[in-house]
């Protein structure tokens, strides 16, 4: 079409602007431009729209308490936009087309974002127009005002991609007209035949017909294929390289900014010690393996103690693939490409409430809401749901209350469930406060359990499984394949995989108010038209979810689909209720496997329409968002922003800035 | 008449994915992505009869929750056109698995017959894919079509589909050589290797039989009353 001819005055102009990002006019000044590219991606040659011809673009260095001030120019022929994500800014400045009356930045104009900066960490960019981020991204490190807690030698920014040499909106036309068309593990008749052989032809057709009477599929874990995995842009062979010397510590910011990839994540030989989630600083937990989800942001250190090289090693949950860079006190060091891990086959667990015998757990509370995380546990937790079903908004809210400390013991005796149990001892610390403490005795609680640690805590979210559970006891219904069962297995025994339960802020949270009201997230669709929707409804009949300023509210996630959603708030940190008591972490992106809840709270003070939706590009794309509205405060006196900052009484809608020429202050955002 | 439903048809099918929200919050323009379409066309050859050519297209335009849908088979013998028809059918999506259809179809063979048509198509416990479609003529004559299909895959890319068609009468249709009932049914098994999803080179192993009283008359113009072919064909869709 027409890019055809623009394309040499578009390379031209992304050459000329190289020069410029490499050497920022001044800390926080950025130029980008969203241009078409040619790029070779699994032996073809085919166009992206790129950041500076690039994929990813550059890495944005910003510093807190500064003002960022970023020029985005579209030189290509269609709408373009970059929202800046987990960053707290003004809603204009968001970048999200048709919301907060950015309109998009139109071909051949350009765009000039500036806020002030007030959070630090690791964030990424990316184009918020169609499926337009599958190639238009870059990382994001914000410097803190006062010097980080964490030290390390180094840094290095590990942004992890998928991409396909596909157009991206014909993938989404694909999956629209046959939603198993990437599948290409789907169970066969030859599969049908070996699992006879194994188990039995009872056994075997009676799982078929599970599957097929519900009309669903077990092998349905990601629904593109065809993705190279990339670091920092490379491929495997392109060996990204992080070089280090032995006894240094390492800082790697990993970024998950695929398209539609949850990755496993690891570096065979070396511990990983989380020190940051979704940009903000958790009290260190070491671990082997993390499972992130798309958008979402771990920092981790890690200090080799010998020479290597180590594998950065990170396989896609549906494991097509694998990305892989090198930990290497040289360049041209690489590591051998570790062991692959099997597939999982997804179980009937995984199909959570959607089935009729757990109709029962429309949840109000998130303890019931953490119950739902591990089905296996289900039948023996009920009396502990009930017990303490309550007593988890006053443990997280109001430390302090003595009667609900007996109500959780109650609940543990009878119950005698593991993620029950570490739940009530977080919680019963709540009341000391002592930060160390809390992690000592934590552990002496999950240790009493009977189980080793870490499996207390993979019971939990469902955030990272141990594989053992399910390899030894198969849950009844699942396949009897030899592939380990349920989304969230396929770890080997004994690694430890990041939870949910194990991220705790550095600090006690100071705003422990029990919400105000619950908003009910249900993440839904219709996989045989691959219609993603939230609530049952689509993005385009979605009723926005609205909030007064300053209201204290959670959200409950709860996936009644058979796919992981990482789900995404613009915008502001939710809280995540993860029975860390006071120490709830801040995340913006949170994964919600299937058939499990999960359970934020927030303080709405950013005024504003904030896209809430999964960060999976074509469950976006294809209606699995909504606006979260946070209302302008009703009272004068409610006016001041916690950075100082008045707020206009009402909001001001979109027609406004059509276009997005020119630059725009922070006054135009709210 | 037939030409203002058309018409309309039509219009509707122009208005598909143009419908906008708009909550005052936010402008939806920029979140629409469809509409999308998926057009499947089979044309296949047996060495039978002087030379068989059979073809089969069925697609739709539109939405997730309506949508236009297209269809077309017929039936080449030897050089003549022995059945030609083309249906022009309205969906809405009423369950996760179904939609409604209500349309016309326009015969070209045997003769240029005219039917309002209305069905269900959907997706049956256990992956069949199911069509039931009733008929109704411009003379007044009622009939049905029930199809279903199932997809069993081999290896991943060797798909066993088995496939069968059964249609029924009200009455007699004595232009067509037709009496009241079941009249015929065909069952097949096609084997396609998918070499993508949207180009695939099949075999299909098909038996036709006349029932009841159509079989009755076909004995009677001392024509079969089953047949069976094999057939090699191309699948692909867009």
């Amino acid at each position: 079409m027409f890019t055809k001819y623009l394309r040499p005055a578009v390379f031209a102009a992304a050459l000329l602007s190289v020069p410029v990002v490499a050497g920022p006019a001044s800390a926080g000044t950025y130029r980008l431009t969203v241009s078409t590219a040619a790029m070779e991606i699994d032996g073809r040659t085919v166009e992206k729209m790129t950041i500076n011809g690039g994929v990813p673009g550059p890495t944005l260095h910003l510093k807190e308490g500064e003002d960022a001030t970023i020029t985005v120019a579209n030189e290509t022929d269609e709408e373009t936009s970059v929202h800046w994500h987990g960053i707290l800014l003004p809603g204009i400045m968001d970048g999200v087309p048709g919301f907060n009356g950015f309109m998009g930045i139109a071909p051949g104009a350009s765009y000039t974002y500036t806020f002030r900066i007030r959070q630090s960490g690791t964030y990424w960019y990316h184009s918020h127009s169609g499926t337009q981020d599958q190639s238009v991204l870059g990382a994001i490190v914000i410097e803190p005002e006062k010097p980080s807690p964490v030290l390390a030698d180094r840094d290095y920014v590990v942004l992890l991609g998928d991409i396909t040499p596909e157009d991206s909106n014909q993938v989404l036309r694909n999956l629209k007209a046959d939603p198993g068309y990437y599948n290409y593990s789907k169970r066969t008749l030859l599969d049908f035949f070996s699992d006879v052989r194994s188990e039995g032809f009872g056994p075997t057709l009676k799982n078929r017909a599970e599957w097929g009477e519900m009309r669903m599929d077990p092998t349905d874990l990601a629904d593109v294929t065809g993705y190279s995995f990339l670091v920092n842009g490379k491929t495997a062979d392109g060996n990204e390289t992080f070089l280090f010397q032995p006894g240094e510590k390492v800082r790697l910011r990993l970024i998950n900014g695929s398209a539609m990839t949850l990755f496993d994540v690891r570096i065979p030989g070396a511990k990983m010690t989380v020190v940051a989630a979704d940009g903000n600083d958790v009290r260190p937990v070491a671990v082997d393996e993390i499972r992130m989800g798309v958008a979402e942001r771990y920092d981790v250190i890690v200090e080799p103690s010998g020479d290597g090289p180590y594998a950065v090693f990170a396989e896609p949950i549906d494991r097509t693939g694998y990305a892989l860079a090198t930990l290497a006190t040289e360049n041209g060091q690489k590591a051998p490409v570790p062991e692959r891990r099997p597939r999982t086959l997804l179980a009937m667990d995984d199909m959570g409430m959607m089935h009729g015998g757990h109709e029962g757990h429309a949840m109000d509370t998130p303890q019931d809401a953490e119950g739902m995380h591990d089905m296996h546990d289900m039948h023996n937790m009920h009396e502990g749901h009930d017990m303490s079903g309550g007593a988890h908004h006053e443990g997280a809210g109001a430390p302090g209350e003595m009667n609900h400390e007996g109500m959780n013991h109650e609940g543990m005796d009878h119950g005698g469930s593991k993620p029950m149990e570490q739940h009530m001892d977080h919680e019963g610390m709540g009341h000391g406060g002592n930060p160390s403490m809390e992690q000592q005795m934590n552990h002496e609680g999950m240790d009493h359990g009977g189980g080793h640690p870490m499996e207390h805590e993979m019971d939990g979210k469902g955030h990272g499984h141990d594989g053992d559970h399910s390899g030894m006891a198969p849950p009844a219904g699942s396949s009897t394949l030899a592939q380990p069962s349920g989304w969230a297995a396929g770890f080997p025994e004994g690694a430890e995989v990041l939870a949910y339960e194990s991220l705790q802020a550095r600090s006690a949270r100071s705003d422990n108010r029990p919400p105000e009201r619950t908003v009910e997230m249900r993440l839904t669709g219709n996989m045989e038209r691959y219609a993603w929707s939230l609530n049952g409804d689509r993005f385009q009949e979605a009723e926005p979810v609205r909030v007064r300023y300053g209201e204290r509210v959670r959200l409950v996630f709860s996936n009644e689909t058979m796919m992981a959603h990482p789900m995404h708030l613009h915008g502001m940190f939710f809280e995540l209720e993860n029975g860390t008591g006071p120490y709830r972490p801040l995340k913006d992106t949170v994964i919600v496997p299937p058939g499990k809840s999960v359970s934020v709270i927030l303080t709405a003070r950013e005024i504003g329409s904030w896209p809430l939706h999964c960060h999976l590009l074509y469950h976006m794309a294809s209606g699995m968002m909504t606006a979260f509205v946070v209302e302008p405060p009703e009272t004068p006196e409610a006016r001041i922003t916690p950075d100082g900052a008045e707020l206009p009484l009402t909001l001001t809608h979109g027609s406004g800035h059509v276009g997005g020429h020119g630059s725009h202050g922070m006054q135009g955002g709210i | 008449m037939r030409r203002i439903f058309l018409a309309s048809v039509l219009a509707s099918a122009a208005f598909l994915g143009t419908a906008r929200a708009e909550t005052g919050d936010v402008v939806m323009a920029d979140h629409d992505m469809g509409p999308f379409h998926k057009i499947v066309t089979e044309v296949d050859y047996a060495d039978a009869h002087g030379g068989l050519w059979n073809w089969d297209v069925e697609g739709w335009i539109g939405g997730d929750a309506e949508r236009v849908w297209l269809r077309s088979e017929g039936e080449v013998e030897d050089g003549e056109a022995e059945d030609a028809e083309l249906q022009l059918l309205y969906g809405w999506n009423v369950h996760p698995f179904w939609d409604v259809l209500a349309g016309v179809r326009q015969d070209f063979e045997p003769d240029g017959e005219t039917y309002l048509a209305a069905g269900v198509t959907g997706l049956a416990p256990y992956f069949f894919e199911t069509e039931a479609t009733g008929f109704l003529s411009s003379e007044g004559d009622f009939s049905l079509r029930l199809e279903q299909s199932f997809d069993l895959p081999i290896t991943q890319k060797l798909i066993a589909e088995p496939h069968g068609e059964l249609n029924f009468f009200a009455q007699d249709v004595p232009d067509r050589d037709v009496g009241a009932g079941f009249s015929d049914l065909e069952v097949g098994l096609q084997l396609r290797y998918e070499v993508t999803r949207k180009f695939a080179p099949y075999i299909d192993l098909v038996w036709e039989r006349s029932l009841g009283q159509t079989a009755s008359i076909a004995r009677a113009n001392g024509e079969d009353v089953d047949d069976t072919t094999l057939r090699f064909g191309l699948r692909v869709w867009f």
